[in-house]
């Protein structure tokens, strides 16, 4: 497994995220988070529901704003940046939504071309099906490309999100629980689908989740959030091989539910 | 006692607070609006597709509602007139209601209730699904996508339903007057125009741009601050048409009032 691994260059951090602080009234989500992501690495933060996970990976895409602290993305400071500079940014952000956000009033084909023609103008309309063809045979569902997303189950919507985000051929990848709410081999199927993406375009990632599963097959290092903070980080082997009653709960009601 | 109080006070406090910071992110969103219609890039095929959805799929129930109102108008109006020998006058009076009033109010608040609920329960549905984000994180401006395009075309095609609207509700009348006074169709046309001037035509059309836009903010405004779920989605459609139709009557008297002013 361990051979099959991805090459993380530890010398260029994609994210840096410094002191983060993020509070809906008097719910305090985010309480000094310091976080470093490195170019090819897999980061997946693990932690329960309404811990602030999904938070994180907003505010790091510029669709939250923190209330202090610094969130470097690709060298620049997302909270200085004028409008342009974060759709530019942006660019080179995939997000993965817990939901998918499909374009329910659209087909898969309109879904994946949406962006694509609207970001690459000299791109002809052959072209850009050849793109959105390739891109649907990545994930493995050329067969749905003139389904509306109503017609999809809950797994092929997820894999047409992520097929939707990939189009732009982003340098870095944002899955928020990609996947809540599937069957264990659909999960799976999500699982190695995130592989194949890292390998094949070589994006950095930060996996949300609280599926241990996921976190295991997905992750080149774990963080556990707890209490705005992150509790402990490293390999999932060692995050679990830990006296913490906190994170051995964790695991132990994972291991429970997925029997 | 005391604390009872004093806790109905902060509720009062927090809704007035809330009233004013919504009048301030409304008037935000106008602006907004403006800043960004006159922006490159343009959605012109959207733009269509909008005025497609509202222009088009509203022709039955503006065909209905125009035809009937005329209709009814001329017959009720028909004994009052009668008893002076004056039915002769109908077709000016018809046609001073209808173009002056009744097209362009009844037009908006057709438009309000069938275009303005759908635009608030369309944008929140994908407000509370996220679609909205996934829009913005794609690097695609939703607001320009989903706001602009929608605003442009209710302004654009509210005051075309309402000139639609106005003819039929001459034909209905027409129907009532010819089967009564066996008038010819040009006769009665030019009978009707005849106390109908420019003024009377560009207040009408103002009145419709202006009812266009107000449907069209006020349900991309709502929509777009949905939030609670499938409950924010109704609250949204429901609130789209209640605001909408409160805003076209008090800019229906003021225009009302600007209008006569100037005659």
């Amino acid at each position: 497994m361990e051979s099959e691994k991805h090459v993380i260059d530890k010398s260029e951090v994609m994210i840096s995220i410094r002191d983060l602080y993020k509070s809906f009234g008097d719910n305090h989500v985010l309480a000094g988070i310091n976080l470093e992501v490195f170019k090819g690495e897999n980061v997946v933060v693990l932690g329960r529901s309404g811990t602030g996970k999904s938070v994180l990976i907003k505010i790091i895409s510029g669709l939250l704003k923190p209330d202090s602290g610094t969130v470097n993305v690709l060298g620049k400071e997302i909270e200085t940046l004028s409008g342009r500079e974060l759709q530019e940014l942006r660019l080179k952000i995939g997000f993965s939504f817990q939901s998918s956000a499909l374009y329910d009033s659209m087909t898969v084909r309109e879904n994946l071309a949406f962006p694509l023609v609207r970001h690459s103008k000299h791109m002809s309309e052959a072209e850009a099906n050849e793109a959105i063809v390739s891109v649907l045979d990545a994930v493995g569902l050329e067969q749905a490309i003139d389904q509306m997303p109503s017609e999809l189950s809950g797994g092929q919507r997820k894999r047409i999100g992520i097929a939707r985000t990939v189009i732009l051929q982003p340098t870095i990848m944002l899955y928020d629980e990609p996947t809540a709410g599937l069957d264990p081999i659909t999960s799976i199927e999500i699982n190695n689908l995130i592989n194949l993406i890292q390998k094949k375009y070589n994006t950095t990632s930060i996996i949300i989740t609280h599926d241990l599963t996921c976190a295991k097959t997905t992750g080149d290092r774990v963080a556990m959030l707890l209490d705005g903070k992150f509790i402990k980080e490293g390999t999932f082997e060692d995050v679990f091989k830990t006296e913490d009653e906190r994170i051995k709960d964790f695991y132990n009601y994972n291991f429970i539910e997925s029997k | 006692m005391f604390s009872k109080a004093r806790s109905k006070e902060n509720l009062i406090s927090r809704g007035i607070d809330n009233f004013f910071i919504n009048i301030y992110e409304a008037f935000r969103f106008v602006i907004r609006f403006f800043a960004e219609v006159f922006q490159p890039p343009y959605e012109f095929r959207e733009i269509v597709r909008q005025c497609y959805e509202v222009g088009y799929r509203s022709l039955p129930l503006i065909t209905l509602t125009g035809f009937v109102t005329g209709l009814v108008f001329t017959k009720q109006s028909r004994p009052s007139l009668a008893e002076f020998g004056a039915t002769s006058w109908l077709p000016s009076l018809v046609a001073i209601a209808i173009i002056r009033a009744l097209a362009p109010l009844v037009t908006a608040l057709i438009g309000a209730g069938k275009v303005g609920s759908n635009i608030g329960a369309e944008l929140g549905s994908m407000k509370v699904s996220e679609q909205i984000d996934a829009m913005e994180v794609s690097a695609v401006n939703p607001f320009k996508f989903l706001v602009v395009t929608r605003v442009l075309a209710t302004s654009f095609m509210i005051p075309v339903l309402m000139f639609y609207m106005g003819f039929v509700a001459m034909l209905g009348s027409y129907l009532n007057v010819h089967q009564n006074e066996m008038t010819s169709f040009i006769s009665f046309f030019e009978q009707a125009f005849e106390k109908i001037s420019f003024l009377d035509i560009f207040s009408s059309l103002v009145k419709g741009i202006v009812y266009g836009f107000t449907i069209g903010i006020v349900g991309c405004f709502k929509g777009f601050n949905a939030t609670k779920g499938t409950e924010g989605v109704g609250k949204a459609a429901n609130s789209s048409v209640v605001v909408a139709m409160f805003l076209i009557f008090v800019e229906e008297i003021l225009i009302v009032q600007i209008t006569n002013s100037l005659r």
